[in-house]
């Protein structure tokens, strides 16, 4: 079996946000405890939509002691191949999902003396967990949140509300925007920086952290990263000895479980290295799109990510 | 199973023995006639009936006197048990994990009484009966890590995860096979695997840390290591080098089936959920030559695998001096016939030595 443990839930609480954003709640359907986890955890919830099984990555948001249920939030996107969309429209109270066990590729350095979380738009949701944790070991934070306009400004009244001093949000109707440098240049030494947000907004803190000196290991950033459609391949699976189709839609990880193939995985969204795949031959090119391989490897011809990147070209072979 | 406790030592006159039963489950580390560093980890969820494998920490016999040998370690060096400031949450996510398992897996022994923050812990064995406040260090005689590990047997080295490796920032380390936790405190996984030779030269830190960077809550792992220990000694430290290191010396023809012992470390891996730490638990589990020689499959095997074993490995595990003098014991065990394969001894079905 691939994937981390399963455990099955029941939706119950489901709680509109904003035109885009959705709350779901989640316990077991057992009735016994959810496993505590750690904030910047998701966890891989499995939608069955008709022929179609979609598994989605979530953050979990919820405080991380409570072991009663977990919650998340979906930001229906439109564009997408429907899994945010059958959570939207689909889902419903009392019905029964399987989500994974907590996994964090994006957990708190517990030796930093302050936590500078820059969130944009629904990247907000693994701060809210994490905020949670620190709360509870009085631990100095500070939230600088980005939102489109207030009408979309998810969980925003609750963190001004709560915590006046910390949370610190800004619109982007209103023209509002986050000073980076004159943010990082206030920090006192021993901050760490965690950014989440859309691929633009992750790029502009890593890399104005890196001109103003700060080390790499002290900026932490997760990416909601999906697959993105692409042309159509075929595949060799050497192991498996299968040649397999990739759709236009569907990723080569999903194609591969389309077809059987057991294949590992963890996060779905090229950070986890659990997929990783040798390639035994190739001629044509790869579009890596991970955050998992260096840029030697990625170059190399002999690695792919199956969960989010894909290939042009005649001949792929993998050792799977 | 009710367990008999023993009253044993691993030090001075080292009285401590293995009944029957230990040596039936004694995990032997060897599944075919040789041996080669290797990433050798596999799922920890549980294994046959009795043996080391079926709980997530095994109690054996040995629990009182190890328990006994630990808190003595610790009265004269308490640097053994470290833990830096940032490693507390996961100190008591270990001790969730142990006292939530050993509740589970032995109810007669253990029993954890949960109200809201408010838990009861009773270890029946160690006559312990202690309320206390989760998270609320003050209600503790000690850390939540060196309160739990001194009820636990094995060593416990717990890593902060962080830049894509893993830090050695707290563990309680009293039978460890000669390394030290104040030596390595802090330094990551490369870097306090540096003295093991051949390994990195064949990438089996690379593969193996990305493993353990990817082991998920709920899923724990394991792996058997081995060395070689001359007298049972749980503590063969580089600290008291200098007291067990001369004992090496001690071999004759005559005494090494019963002072040789193989040392087996089970070690296992878990999630913390908290604190995303991970914990590595090192088991030791020791067996005197001439209690492995009542299996026949072990004493054939025991002896290939030495005869055969690269001298770097020898040497690190500091008994190439002796090694002429355990392939003269081992070989009067090896008739010649084939083994079968895996660890387990097969007491029924191997065929009785034909020599
Ligand atoms: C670790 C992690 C945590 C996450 N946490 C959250 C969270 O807390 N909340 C949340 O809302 N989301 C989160 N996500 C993102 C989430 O998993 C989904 O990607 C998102 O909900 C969209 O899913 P979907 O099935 O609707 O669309 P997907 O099919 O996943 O598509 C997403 C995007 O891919 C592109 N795309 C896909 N197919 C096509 C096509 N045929 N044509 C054109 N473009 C296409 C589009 O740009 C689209 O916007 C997380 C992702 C990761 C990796
Ligand atoms: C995070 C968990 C681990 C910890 C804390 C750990 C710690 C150690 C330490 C302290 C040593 C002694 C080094 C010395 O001589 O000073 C050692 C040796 C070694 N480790 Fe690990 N280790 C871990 C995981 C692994 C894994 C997963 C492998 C898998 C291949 C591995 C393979 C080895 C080997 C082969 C040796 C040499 C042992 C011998 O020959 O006796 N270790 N380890
Ligand atoms: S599944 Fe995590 S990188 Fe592909």
């Amino acid at each position: 079996m691939s994937g981390a443990e399963k455990i099955a839930v029941k939706v119950t609480d489901i709680v509109p946000l904003n035109e885009l954003v959705t709350r779901f709640k989640f316990e077991r359907v057992d009735g016994g405890l959810l496993p505590t986890f750690s904030g910047g955890a998701h966890t891989v919830v499995e939608l069955r939509d008709g022929a179609i099984t979609r598994l989605n990555p979530y953050s979990l948001m919820s405080d991380p002691m409570d072991q009663r249920a977990y919650t998340i939030s979906v930001r229906r996107d439109d564009a997408g191949r429907g899994g945010s969309l059958f959570m939207h429209n689909n889902v419903r109270l009392g019905d029964e999902l399987t989500i994974s066990y907590p996994v964090n590729l994006f957990s708190l350095d517990l030796r930093a003396k302050k936590h500078l979380f820059i969130a944009g738009g629904i990247g907000i949701t693994p701060f809210l967990a994490q905020i949670k944790q620190l709360e509870l070991f009085n631990g100095n934070w500070e939230l600088h949140y980005s939102c489109r306009s207030p009408d979309l400004g998810s969980y925003v009244d609750e963190l001004t509300g709560r915590h006046p001093n910390e949370a610190h949000i800004y619109y982007d109707d209103q023209k509002q925007a986050i000073d980076l440098v004159r943010l990082l240049d206030g920090q006192p030494l021993g901050t760490h920086v965690y950014v989440c947000g859309p691929k633009g907004m992750i790029d502009w803190v890593r890399a104005t952290a890196a001109a103003e000196g700060w080390p790499r290991e002290a900026i932490h950033y997760e990416e909601f990263l999906a697959p993105k459609p692409g042309k159509p391949f075929e595949v060799k699976l050497a192991v498996s000895n299968k040649v397999i189709h990739v759709g236009e839609d569907e990723s080569l990880l999903e194609a591969m479980e389309r077809e059987g193939v057991d294949a590992p995985y963890l996060c779905r969204g090229g950070a986890c290295g659990q997929c990783e795949t040798d390639v035994i031959d190739y001629a044509g090119k790869f579009i890596h799109r991970d955050h998992w391989l260096d840029e030697a490897e990625h170059s190399s011809g002999k690695k792919i990510m199956p969960c989010v990147s894909r290939f042009e070209g005649k001949t792929l072979v993998l050792d799977r | 199973m009710t367990i008999q406790f023993n009253d044993e030592t691993f030090r001075d006159d080292y009285s401590f023995r293995n009944s029957d039963r230990a040596i039936r489950r004694f995990p032997f580390p060897f599944h075919e006639d040789s041996y080669m560093y290797s990433v050798n980890m596999e799922q920890h969820r549980g294994g046959p009936k009795d043996s080391i494998y079926e709980k997530r920490f095994d109690v054996d016999e040995h629990y009182l006197s190890e328990m006994r040998d630990r808190a003595q370690v610790l009265a004269d060096d308490p640097l053994r048990c470290q833990s830096l400031p940032h490693m507390t949450l996961a100190g008591w996510d270990l001790l969730e994990l142990i006292m939530v398992s050993k509740s589970e897996d032995y109810p007669d022994l253990f029993e954890l009484h949960r109200d809201g923050d408010t838990w009861r812990w009773i270890n029946k064995p160690m006559g312990i009966d202690d309320t206390f406040t989760f998270l609320d260090e003050a209600t503790l005689p000690y850390g939540p890590m060196e309160y739990i590990t001194r009820q636990a047997q094995g060593d416990f080295a717990v890593l902060d995860q962080r830049d894509d490796n893993l830090w050695m920032d707290a563990g309680m380390i009293t039978t460890q096979a000669d390394w030290s936790l104040d030596f390595d405190i802090g330094m990551n996984f490369f870097e306090w695997h540096a003295p093991v030779p051949l390994a990195h030269e064949k990438g089996i830190f690379v593969r193996a840390l990305k493993f353990l960077l990817n082991i998920q809550q709920g899923a724990p792992a394991r792996r058997l290591n081995w060395t070689m220990t001359v007298n049972p000694l749980l503590d063969t430290s580089p600290e008291n080098y200098h007291k067990w290191g001369i004992q090496k010396t001690t071999l004759t023809p005559e005494n090494i089936g019963a002072k040789q012992h193989l040392r087996v470390e089970l070690q296992t891996f878990f999630r913390l959920p908290r604190s995303n730490a991970l914990v590595f638990p090192i088991r030791c589990y020791l067996c005197s030559f001439q209690d492995l020689m009542t299996a026949p499959k072990w004493g054939r095997r025991l002896h290939r695998v030495i005869r055969d074993l690269p001298d770097e490995l020898a040497t690190y595990k500091g008994f190439i001096d002796n090694k002429p003098l355990m392939l003269e014991y081992l070989s009067k065990f090896d008739d010649g016939l084939p083994t079968s394969p895996g660890i387990w001894p097969e007491f029924e079905t191997e065929p009785p030595l034909a020599k």
